[in-house]
């Protein structure tokens, strides 16, 4: 009987054996892990991490476990268009996601085009990457345009007459800026000066002083967190009386308070997740155990709001997988088409932008607006 | 008017750390002919250090800003003493090579030891700025901007009434006579390197809790002192601190009146200009050859 037993047991091994000896499924991921934006990059990582984890957890896809191999795009478009190459020629990837801001995006894409791999896009919100008919594009965050056309309807109830902009001079901060002042004057909002400042600036005392003396009633302000953060700070310091408006997403209100501390108090900030309520977003069940996996972890809360998009990207992905029935970058591409993921963003599924017959992927996302109050975040 | 008055006042602020990190830069630069690419590290560190000493031990802020300095004074002394001793003579590539890498290594080890994001630091000053008028200014900022001039008159005395300051300025003139006179050469680089360092350690003390430190930061800080240096002159100390405070007044009336997109090209354009008509900088001597 035991030995019979043991029979079974070493049958069913030679049975399993092999689909345990498969290769995993590997998705290429580039993100900023070093350099100007290696904050937000690592916490995209981690929530991609958390997603390979989860996925694995609950018996891969297609029968096989997937394996992220993670590269280190340094924020710096040179070394992105380096890490895409590696991905796609030496680790064969038939995937990719990244690369959070918009302009390494952007120097990725023509490799894109080259291999023919599809890449999903988790932070970016540039327009161009949408628009400029590269249709192996799957972009799961909002554009500037959404953005904008997402907050028109707050204009009247803010009460905003004149607006200035304060933006970072990439293709982000410019994008941004350009769609929020058109937007603002469609509605008859009359548009001030329109600032700009070097990515890795630090000192803004003349574009603030500039914005103080052209007076508007509410600034707008585009860039990654650290430069909010400062923003902030010397804005109390040059007692400019503006309602400061954050947008992008990058902008990690719970880092504000802990940094900015009492200058951070009053401001609003757009955001795509906002786990200060997870009960508040579509699907709140998958928000609220993103939320609890995270802090167990004792991960950043402040990474939270950018943790979320490579939890949301790598589900994509892999349901992109499933959806296509093999790993090849060809089949990959047309199935992300046919996908409806439920992410904690909401449900995601894409709809076609850019010129005709090279239309690149874009979901419709949802935008929140939240207020900085007493060093709390609370709803708008 | 008032504008342009709180344009000026930035200027001033922003103008006493930038000719603080010029003059450490331009000493090691004029005294031992080494591109230092580790001096934006060393700003980096000094903010590292206050982090450490006042957010994590809960030091008091100034002495935690004396001891900061120090410490940069024995990171540079070290670095000189490891990599750059057994480089004296050898080729400015090899030594530029070396400290390139150095550069690289530092900004990682801070990547390393305390992540990418970026930390603020805590300052005993009040909050609500001071207000003259029109035109209003952080208390941190003044106390920057008094600390460094304090610091820059220091060295400018240490250079030219000391024993030490003495065997700088001969080996900076002709560094084999002076060997020959009895200078210690080594210990003089030592000792330059450090007090460079030191300063370098100072501005990022006194910048990181005015902004936030971050393992990047060096990088712009670097990037401007270089054009500081070259703007006043290889090897000049008040070269250094009139350049320091030309590019602050620049970079804050052309981002204010001309295009702030071009805030951090404007330094740049002007050196260009002033090196068309004064090759070596506006303060600097000729060097002796032969």
């Amino acid at each position: 009987m035991k030995i019979r037993g043991l029979y079974s047991i070493l049958a069913a091994l030679a049975f399993a054996a092999p689909a345990l000896a498969q290769e995993p499924i590997k998705i290429g991921v580039t993100q900023p892990l070093t350099g100007a934006f290696a904050a937000s990059g690592n916490y995209v990582a981690q929530g991609a991490k958390m997603a390979e984890e989860a996925i694995n957890a609950s018996g891969g896809v297609l029968g096989r476990k997937i394996e992220l191999v993670i590269e280190d795009n340094k924020s710096n478009p040179t070394e992105a268009v380096a890490t895409a190459e590696k991905l796609i020629s030496k680790d064969k990837v038939p995937v990719l996601m990244g690369a959070w801001s918009s302009t390494l995006t952007l120097a990725i894409m023509p490799k894109l085009m080259e291999y023919e791999v599809p890449m999903l896009v988790e932070t970016s919100s540039s327009g161009k990457i949408t628009t400029s008919g590269n249709p192996y594009i799957f972009r799961i965050s909002p554009t500037s345009e959404m953005e904008a056309k997402a907050f028109a309807g707050m204009v009247k109830r803010f009460g905003i007459k004149k607006a200035d902009f304060l933006a970072t001079n990439n293709d982000f901060g410019l994008g941004a800026s350009q769609e929020f002042s058109q937007m603002l004057k469609g509605q008859g909002v009359q548009v001030g000066t329109i600032e700009t400042m070097d990515p890795k600036a630090t000192d803004f005392s003349a574009q603030l002083a500039k914005i103080k003396a052209s007076g508007g009633d509410t600034l707008f302000v585009t860039t990654a967190v650290e430069q909010i953060t400062l923003i902030l700070k010397q804005a109390k310091e040059q007692q400019l009386k503006a309602r400061i408006i954050t947008t992008g997403g990058s902008n990690s209100p719970d880092q504000l308070i802990q940094q900015a501390g009492e200058a951070a108090n009053g401001s609003y900030h757009l955001v795509f997740f906002t786990p200060w309520f997870p009960e508040a977003v579509k699907n709140a069940d998958i928000a609220k155990k993103f939320v609890a996996d995270w802090k167990a972890r004792n991960y950043n809360v402040g990474g939270l709001t950018e943790g979320f998009r490579g939890w949301d990207g790598i589900h994509t992905i892999v349901e992109g997988i499933r959806v296509a029935g093999k790993a090849e970058p060809k089949a990959i591409t047309q199935a992300l088409w046919k996908v409806k993921v439920k992410g904690i963003n909401g449900d995601i599924h894409f709809i076609k932008q850019g010129p005709a017959g090279k239309e690149s992927a874009q979901n419709v996302p949802s935008v929140y607006v939240v207020r900085i109050d007493n060093g709390k975040v609370v709803k708008n | 008017m008032d504008q342009f008055l709180q344009h000026c006042l930035n200027a001033v602020m922003l103008g006493g750390t930038y000719a603080l990190l010029g003059i450490g830069l331009t000493l090691i630069f004029g005294i031992m002919k080494v591109v230092n690419f580790t001096h934006g590290e060393l700003y980096a560190f000094g903010a590292y250090m206050m982090y450490m000493l006042v957010m994590r031990t809960g030091m008091d802020f100034f002495a935690a800003l004396v001891l900061a300095i120090v410490l940069g004074v024995i990171l540079g002394a070290l670095l000189e003493l490891v990599l750059l001793r057994k480089l004296r003579g050898a080729d400015i590539d090899t030594t530029m090579l070396v400290m390139i890498g150095a550069w690289i290594a530092l900004q990682n080890t801070e990547q390393l030891a305390w992540t990418g994001v970026a930390v603020s630091i805590n300052n005993p000053f009040p909050a609500a700025p001071l207000v003259i008028g029109p035109v209003s200014v952080a208390w941190n900022r003044v106390f920057v901007f008094f600390t460094a001039i304090v610091l820059i008159f220091a060295t400018y005395a240490l250079i030219n009434h000391t024993k030490l300051g003495r065997a700088m300025r001969a080996t900076f003139q002709d560094s084999d006579t002076a060997a020959l006179m009895g200078v210690r050469i080594g210990n003089v680089n030592t000792a330059t390197f450090a007090i460079g360092s030191g300063l370098a350690a100072a501005a990022g003390a006194l910048l990181g809790p005015v902004f936030v430190a971050y393992p990047s930061m060096g990088d712009l800080a670097a990037e401007k002192a270089f054009a500081i240096v070259i703007l006043g002159g290889l090897g000049s100390i008040p070269g250094a601190t009139i350049g320091g405070f030309i590019l602050a007044f620049v970079e804050e009336l052309g981002a204010g009146y001309i295009s702030s997109g071009y805030r951090d090209a404007m330094g740049f354009l002007l050196i260009i200009v002033i090196l068309l008509f004064r090759p070596t900088g506006l303060f600097a001597r000729k060097e002796r050859i032969g």
